[in-house]
């Protein structure tokens, strides 16, 4: 079979809200091509929508980033000399295999059902509520990813694990220097590094004054994670917890905002909004390229031998507008579409543990914001609003908006 | 038609539950899937189905 290869990744975004259109290019000609990494290895991009998820399904790929060939060529020769450094730390259950993951993700699974995240409702929405008090205090206009949707995820997930939220100073610039594509490996990792420490201190803290009513309380109770387990498992959770919905909620508003017949469904019929959601994550998958995934054992997939050791790179954002999956007008955003089964939460064990709860969040995040703010606009020109193309979790880096009344 | 899970498969996403609490639950613990009902009536059938495609850890299966 003659395969298409790539040079390199095309991450330029021609518009806003649309992947690179080569890679959607790309999808149409072949679902599974070949796409050469920093180093030379020609390894796989993969971004059919079902190919996607066979892989991210399959026990035969592995999540550990060590055995990873990087994409990035400003990363290379930058790597430390042993790959100790970029072994999975115990604990960052994302970046485990099986069996460690397994036992890792099953001490919190029962902290993140659809019932316990449905009690939340009421609390997340006197979160809200205030936040958007918050926001109208200001007078007439205001950076919305400043005053909302970064401190709306920010405040639940500080409650949630108990963190204290006037302690932010302690994560959120470093976790934007993490996902920072401009950032050097050095950067990135003694950010990674600070945060690990502030993560310390408070396990160390909770161990000091145990029965507080959180999720790191109660599993440190269990006895069953090491402190280092703990410490990381904590880490990730506030990470994970705190970026990814505020890039929803950012973007998400500006994409609202950009298609005003969409909105005025969301404003007309306030039960639509659960749909609403997961076309909005269909349709902005955010997470910018990727995940990666290395090949265990040899794997044949639509007739392409993946081999062991091979580096494959599932595009999300490209198979969530794939039209084999999603007919009609996948490039559009259609808020009646029946949007479920989109990979933006990924696919697999790994599939996003914070996703019943990123779900509430923007379910009451963009519904009160509209109801509270039925007149909100763009205060810049839509091509003056900062968008995340220099970040591994697209977005906004601001979003001016202003309101009348 | 007969659903069946595989609680050892499960990754607790709770994508069963979101799709058809009539049929799934979680348990509180660990957060794997809790079987409701073992023959759906006809009018969950087409959700149990959706709910097998829907499991990212392929631990429901419909017969
Ligand atoms: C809109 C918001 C969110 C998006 C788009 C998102 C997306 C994702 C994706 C795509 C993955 C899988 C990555 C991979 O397979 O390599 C993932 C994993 C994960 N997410 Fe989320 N996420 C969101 C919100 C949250 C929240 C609120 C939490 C919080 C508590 C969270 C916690 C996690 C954890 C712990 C994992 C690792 C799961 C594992 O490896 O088993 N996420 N997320």
């Amino acid at each position: 079979m003659t395969e298409l290869i790539s040079e390199e990744l095309p991450t330029e975004r021609a518009t806003p809200f649309d992947p690179p259109t080569e890679v959607s290019e790309i999808r149409g000609k072949a679902p599974i091509s070949r796409l050469k990494f920093s180093d030379g290895h020609l390894g796989w991009l993969v971004t059919g929508h079902r190919q996607v998820r066979e892989i991210l399904g399959s026990p035969e790929f592995s999540n550990e980033p060590d055995r990873f060939h990087l994409l990035d060529k400003r990363f290379q020769g930058e790597l430390p000399e042993d790959d100790e450094k970029r072994k999975p730390q115990p604990g960052m259950f994302l970046n485990q295999d099986p069996p460690d993951h397994t036992r890792l993700r099953r001490m919190l699974q029962g902290q993140f059902t659809v019932r316990r995240m449905n009690q939340l409702s009421e609390w997340i929405g006197t979160i809200v509520d205030d936040q958007l008090k918050h926001m109208r205090s200001l007078g007439n206009r205001a950076d919305l990813v400043k005053e909302f949707a970064l401190p709306v995820p920010s405040l639940v997930i500080c409650a949630l694990l108990g963190v204290d939220y006037d302690e932010r100073h302690r994560f959120q610039e470093d976790t934007a220097k993490m996902l920072s594509l401009d950032s050097t490996f050095k950067e990135a990792m003694d950010a990674f590094e600070r945060i690990q420490l502030f993560m310390r201190e408070l396990i160390d803290r909770k161990k000091a004054n145990p029965g507080g009513d959180d999720m790191i309380s109660d599993l440190l109770a269990t006895g069953e994670p090491t402190d280092e387990e703990a410490s990381n498992m904590a880490m990730l959770l506030l990470l994970a917890g705190h970026e990814t919905t505020a890039n929803m909620l950012g973007i998400g508003t500006f994409t609202l905002l950009q298609h005003p017949d969409q909105l005025k469904i969301l404003k007309d019929e306030p039960e639509a909004i659960d749909n609403a959601v997961e076309e909005l994550m269909r349709y902005l998958s955010i997470i910018h390229f990727g995940p990666m995934r290395s090949a265990l054992e040899d794997v044949e997939i639509d007739g392409h031998l993946i081999r062991a050791g091979d580096t494959v790179l599932l595009h999300i954002p490209v198979a969530n507008r794939d039209p084999e999956k999603f007919p009609g007008n996948p490039e559009e955003l259609d808020l009646r579409r029946p949007a479920s089964g989109h990979v933006a939460f990924g696919h697999g064990i790994h599939q996003c543990l914070g996703q019943q709860l990123a779900r509430i969040e923007m379910r009451i995040g963009f519904s009160k914001l509209f109801q509270e703010f039925p007149d909100l606009r763009l205060d810049v020109e839509p091509e003056e609003v900062p968008l995340r193309t220099n970040m591994g979790i697209y977005g906004v880096h601001s979003l001016p908006v202003a309101w009348s009344s | 038609m007969r659903i069946s899970v595989d609680q050892s498969k499960c990754c607790g996403s709770g994508m069963c539950v979101l799709t058809d609490p009539d049929l799934f639950d979680q348990n509180e613990e660990d957060g794997t899937v809790v079987l409701l009902q073992e023959h759906p009536d006809a009018e969950h059938e087409a959700t149990a189905k959706e709910a097998a495609s829907l499991c990212p850890a392929s631990a429901i299966t419909i017969s």
